[in-house]
């Protein structure tokens, strides 16, 4: 098992014909995801060829679900196309959209959060995320395919290269799922939403759990945690040394006042049991302690 | 980005929000003169981005223009909490009857807009909101509906504004709206919104936070920005296209990705501690796909900073592959020639990492050491900034 995606996942991809779409789309395809079409309005009735897959085209999703039976759709639009692409994917019930682009306005990301919540089909992970991966089964996003294989660890993190950085430090035990959540201010599936999947997963054994500053979503992921989830789960938070008021790479990472400090993380993590590494080494180092490995 | 007061004021009236006449200055000279111009009593106010200016002495009334020529010229230049006061404006001053607060936000924790309203305005209100959280109004406001007329009048009844002004803040608060909306901003407050003694409303200070990531379609707003407080080296780097923050230190650093480059601020500072205090002395993402010009842009703005001592390159190949970055380096440090004059430690894993560490051991560039590890690097880092 795993969460969000597995080996029968069927996969478009919204801008495919984009450089970084088809990019992707052919990293994907290379991991053996099944990518089974893509959608670019006017463009529909193409068909293109990418490493030997022939993959139509369509104008909406709407048509290319009911031409392919995709369930799974990753956006690849540029920030002032995302909003309308995100739209029609919801219009359609697309079940799981994968928001990829880096630098959709807020205003554009929560109307299309508060719209997919409002038609309660959709589930939208990012925007501004590698998208998540289950290895061996799916690889829906830009997570490299390469770093590691499937095991009982899952992981959740806002942050695209430290989950490529602990998917290699604990590369010979491996993961269920790795979710990349994203690191803007408003995002469509949470620390909670992952961790509750997680303990849902019979195949997923412990956690790891990867947090930023800005926000409150590692507070109340503790606070669910100690609530709710029976695994070991480790954490890791980033941005310690972030000075007050300045946004650090991600939109998101920034502390305001007192608000949405590593410290203020750590310190509610911990609270509810859950071990947190100083760096991402130490963090592993945990996990293999967890594990007995 | 944050605006100044002025600027806010700005937006507003161009929005229809009720505002008191105004100009800015920057010599005392321009303060007579805005005075003069706008007549009566005016208010002479710094225009700093930081709460407590009036407490710290940068608010004064002025009874005519040479008095707001004295005024403006003892606030010019003030420090005010580390911000120096390089701009005041000049506001009519309206005789206050009732003080309130308005403010439309982007609330993360429930991913929605909220709008926080109170009959007790003027005074900080993260006190209000701690001492008696009764006195302020939190309604939540969709993201797809917004705020109509139909909304304000519910929030104003909920906020309990008295009937005398009622029409006129529900007025306020759909121009609020429009502020919010059209200008892609994530914090619209007015503190305080106040009623005169002829019962006018009328925003009298106000804050706005608007959207970077909205730039592409507000042409307006690359204006705004605050130039003269800039850091000369954060300028360089947005100009370059890089994600650059100056800090208080002296080991500089550049990795891809905003996550692992704040783990490796973090790392570093850890480091740190074992190597007389050195701290990290910036933050520099270059991103997924560095090329050896984006290597080479970014390490050029970090050998510019004189604080820095040593260099910390840490990158996690992944769809940019170790070898590929490793070329990069090679090539940036060609590119910089003698102008990379401090030692540089690499730490590469992820793809292709045997073959990006031997690259790097192949070209054998003087200044360039390996580490394995993260943490390895990072305390090699430290120490060759503390000698």
């Amino acid at each position: 098992m795993s969460i969000f995606i597995n080996d029968a996942s069927k996969v478009i991809v919204q801008g495919m014909t984009g450089s970084e779409g088809t990019k992707h789309t052919r990293r994907m395809l290379a991991s053996g995801t099944k990518v089974v079409g893509g959608v670019t309005p006017g463009k529909g009735g193409q068909v293109v060829d990418i490493d030997g897959h022939q993959l139509p085209v369509f104008n909406t999703v709407a048509e290319a679900m009911s031409a392919t039976g995709a369930n799974v759709s990753v956006v690849f639009v540029p920030p002032k196309f995302a909003k309308a692409a995100v739209i029609d994917a919801i219009d359609a019930a697309m079940p799981l959209v994968v928001v990829i682009t880096e630098g959709i306005p807020v205003h554009d990301s929560a109307s299309f959060y508060t719209y997919a919540q409002t038609k309660g089909t959709t589930q939208i992970i990012g925007p501004n995320c590698p998208g998540l991966i289950s290895p061996g089964k799916s690889n829906v996003g830009i997570i490299p395919a390469d770093i590691t294989g499937s095991g009982p660890i899952g992981l959740v993190s806002k942050s695209g290269t430290l989950t490529y950085q602990m998917m290699y430090e604990l590369r010979d035990i491996g993961f269920s799922t790795a979710v990349g959540i994203g690191g803007d201010p408003v995002i469509g599936t949470t620390h909670i939403d992952c961790l509750r999947a997680f303990q849902d997963d019979p195949e997923t054994t412990a956690i790891v759990m990867i947090g930023e500053i800005g926000g409150d979503a590692e507070e109340r992921a503790a606070a669910f945690i100690a609530e709710y989830v029976t695994k070991p789960v480790v954490g890791y938070v980033a941005g310690f040394t972030a000075p007050e008021g300045k946004t650090m790479g991600h939109a998101g990472a920034i502390v305001s006042g007192s608000s949405g400090t590593a410290q203020g993380k750590k310190d509610a993590l911990e609270a509810a049991g859950v071990k947190v590494g100083q760096t991402p080494s130490e963090t592993a180092q945990l996990m293999r302690g967890l594990l007995g490995r | 980005m944050d605006l100044f007061e002025y600027q806010a004021r700005d937006i507003f009236e161009k929005h229809g929000v009720p505002v008191l006449a105004a100009a800015v200055a920057t010599t005392a000279d321009e303060a007579e003169k805005a005075a003069a111009t706008i007549g009566g009593k005016v208010v002479v106010k710094a225009q700093v981005k930081v709460g407590g200016r009036g407490k710290a002495g940068g608010v004064k009334l002025a009874e005519n223009p040479q008095d707001a020529r004295e005024k403006a010229g003892a606030i010019l230049g003030m420090d005010i909490k580390g911000h120096t006061v390089r701009t005041v404006m000049i506001a009519a001053a309206a005789p206050i009857e009732s003080e309130y607060y308005l403010a439309i936000l982007l609330d993360r924790s429930n991913r929605t807009f909220l709008v926080m309203a109170s009959v007790s305005g003027g005074m900080d209100i993260e006190e209000v909101a701690h001492t008696a959280p009764e006195k302020l109004a939190k309604i939540p406001v969709s993201a797809v509906d917004g705020i109509s007329l139909a909304k304000a009048k519910e929030i104003v009844a909920a906020a309990q504004f008295p009937a005398d002004v009622a029409d006129q803040v529900a007025d306020v608060l759909l121009k609020l709206w429009e502020v919010f909306q059209s200008e892609d901003a994530t914090l619209v407050e007015v503190n305080p919104l106040v009623k005169t003694k002829d019962g006018k409303v009328i925003a009298l200070d106000g804050k706005v936070t608007l959207d970077d990531n909205a730039d592409f379609r507000q042409p307006d707003h690359e204006a705004l920005v605050d130039q003269a407080a800039e850091n000369p080296l954060e300028a360089a780097a947005k100009e370059k296209g890089l994600n650059y923050v100056k800090l208080e230190g002296e080991v500089g650093i550049i990795g891809n990705g905003a996550g692992l480059v704040m783990s490796t601020l973090d790392v570093v500072a850890y480091a740190g501690e074992k190597h007389g205090g050195v701290r990290p002395a910036n933050f520099l993402d270059i991103g997924g796909g560095a090329s050896a010009q984006i290597m080479a842009d970014g390490l050029s703005i970090i050998l510019g900073d004189k604080d820095v001592k040593s260099v910390f390159v840490n990158v996690f190949g992944g769809i940019t592959a170790c070898d590929a970055v490793a070329s990069g380096i090679v090539q940036a440090l060609e590119l910089l020639g003698s102008k990379a004059t401090k030692p540089i430690v690499v730490r590469l894993d992820g793809n292709n990492v045997v073959e990006g560490r031997a690259i790097l051991a192949k070209a054998a560039h003087p200044l360039v050491e390996q580490a394995d590890t993260m943490d390895g690097a990072a305390n090699r880092a430290a120490e060759l900034a503390a000698k």
